[in-house]
């Protein structure tokens, strides 16, 4: 098999940016992509190789992110999506003999998995559920109000946070591996949106009848700090990359158009496009750092769970999201109204919209609030190399 | 002799433990950090599901450091040091031990 990035851009190339006009303008799940990333076999290539996969690292899946993102967002940000779940059952799964299977299974059948975090009522705080397991007899029931999940129709299973029982405080989480089999979703919500259009990211009321050996051993609290939260900025940030990487590539091919055509002076725009480039060097360099940062804390519980962990990982999602929407502007103001049109080959328009999603994607406010309140203890005693 | 003076010891270290349970009880009362009756709780028990969320650990950290006159190292901050009772006493005794010491 080919490396891991070259077949992300065969994927993305001949495939995913074919069909990302029709995804963004149906606001649907974007399926020729999906089926080519699992015949590419990219969809279980972080299961380890005991259970049938590649071993891939989580900067692997960054790169892939990242170019597939180049070629279609909403492709991008639901691999993203998958690959943080299958993170979540490499790093917290192998102890139990279910999630073993899983993670077989995610190899083998390369199966997509979605998530269902966030409930109606609770404002978007994914470290607080309503809903609560029901067990008894080794079986248990779920019935979440799940205001958000992503591609859920699409999916051939959804981790599910809830309160370990009903006696349980709404801090008190689990997640667990629920199959389509095991599952009824209801929709609730639709997805009309500005940008983003091909994530489904629709509401549905989730019931979920399975066997307790689904819910995985280690609390939802750790499962979140080590694995769910660093997987989510890293491979967001990666993703966001692309759109912005691909919006800079727009604005030096419109740039250079207009070089070509006046030999001997510099466009107007060429100094936009080098603040542009800036930027995005700042981006890429924010995550390579936290990639790093994460691989030195991977086998160590405790430097993942400590407030400076928490806080790079935070302001990584902040900066790249904050980041993310200026480069795709400055690239706006290069292309100028070629970058506004909609059919015109140097068009950031779409790159624009999908663009505004990230500092709402978990809102940046609540992100920065939280990090506010780790900096009322939290000291930077990191050195210029970490 | 010996033996006395290291029962003796003992016993002013129990004490001490006890005496300091009590105050981290108190803050833990006092702030409805908790969705549970603290009093309810052995010094042993999960503190976070008890309803502790990481907000609220910040504000027990600011807390702790004001009433015992300390302050946390950076390789204190992780989730692990507030989880139980008996993990905070551990933290705060060693930490005050530190200031002693120096």
């Amino acid at each position: 098999m080919n490396p891991l990035p070259q077949r992300a851009r065969e994927v993305g190339g001949q495939v995913a940016a074919r069909h990302a006009d029709a995804v963004d303008r149906d606001a649907r799940f974007p399926a020729e992509a999906f089926a080519a990333l699992a015949d590419a076999r990219l969809l279980g290539a972080m299961v380890p190789r005991d259970f049938g996969g590649e071993g891939a690292t989580l900067a692997d899946i960054a790169a892939v992110c990242h170019e597939l993102a180049q070629h279609c967002p909403s492709t991008g940000m639901i691999y993203a999506m998958h690959q943080i779940q299958v993170a979540c059952l490499v790093q917290h799964g192998q102890q139990s003999a279910w999630h073993r299977t899983l993670l077989e299974r995610l190899a083998a059948e390369q199966l997509l998995l979605a998530s269902a975090t966030t409930e109606a009522g609770i404002g978007g705080d994914v470290r607080s559920s309503s809903c609560a397991v029901e067990a008894s007899g080794g079986r248990f029931r779920l019935e979440k109000n799940a205001s958000v999940i992503s591609y859920g129709e699409a999916a051939d299973g959804i981790l599910v946070t809830a309160r370990r029982t009903p006696d349980s405080p709404a801090s008190d989480q689990v997640i667990v591996a629920v199959l389509k089999d095991d599952c009824r979703l209801e929709p609730t919500i639709g997805w009309d949106t500005l940008g983003m259009r091909g994530t489904c990211s629709m509401g549905y009321r989730l019931t979920a009848e399975a066997g307790t050996e689904q819910i995985l051993p280690l609390p939802y609290a750790d499962i979140s700090a080590r694995t769910m939260l660093p997987a989510t900025h890293i491979l967001w940030a990666s993703m966001w990359l692309g759109i912005a990487t691909d919006a800079v590539g727009r604005a030096r091919a419109f740039v250079r158009s207009e070089a070509r055509k006046k030999p001997g002076s510099t466009p107007p725009g060429a100094l936009r496009l080098a603040e542009a480039t800036t930027l995005l060097n700042q981006m890429r360099a924010g995550i390579v750092g936290a990639v790093r940062q994460y691989e030195e804390a991977l086998d160590d519980a405790d430097r993942l769970t400590s407030m400076g962990f928490a806080v790079a990982m935070n302001t990584l999602k902040v900066g790249a999201a904050q980041t993310l929407v200026r480069i795709v502007e400055q690239a706006l103001l290069v292309c100028g109204l070629n970058g506004y049109r909609n059919d015109s080959e140097y068009s950031v328009a779409r790159h624009l919209r999908d663009a505004h999603s990230a500092p709402l994607m978990i809102s940046n406010d609540r992100i920065l609030g939280n990090t506010a309140n780790l900096l009322l203890v939290h000291k930077d005693t990191m050195g210029l190399f970490g | 002799m010996r033996a006395t003076a290291w029962t003796a010891l003992g016993n002013e270290a129990a004490e001490e433990a006890v005496s300091m349970d009590t105050t981290i009880r108190e803050i833990l009362a006092d702030s409805g950090w908790l969705a549970v009756d603290v009093a309810t709780l052995s010094v042993e028990d999960d503190l976070y599901a008890a309803g502790l969320t990481s907000h609220g650990s910040v504000n027990l950290m600011l807390a702790l450091e004001e009433r015992f006159d300390i302050e946390f190292p950076e390789q204190l901050l992780r989730r692990r040091t507030f989880e139980s009772i008996a993990a905070i006493r551990e933290a705060v005794s060693s930490l005050r031990a530190g200031i002693a010491g120096a």
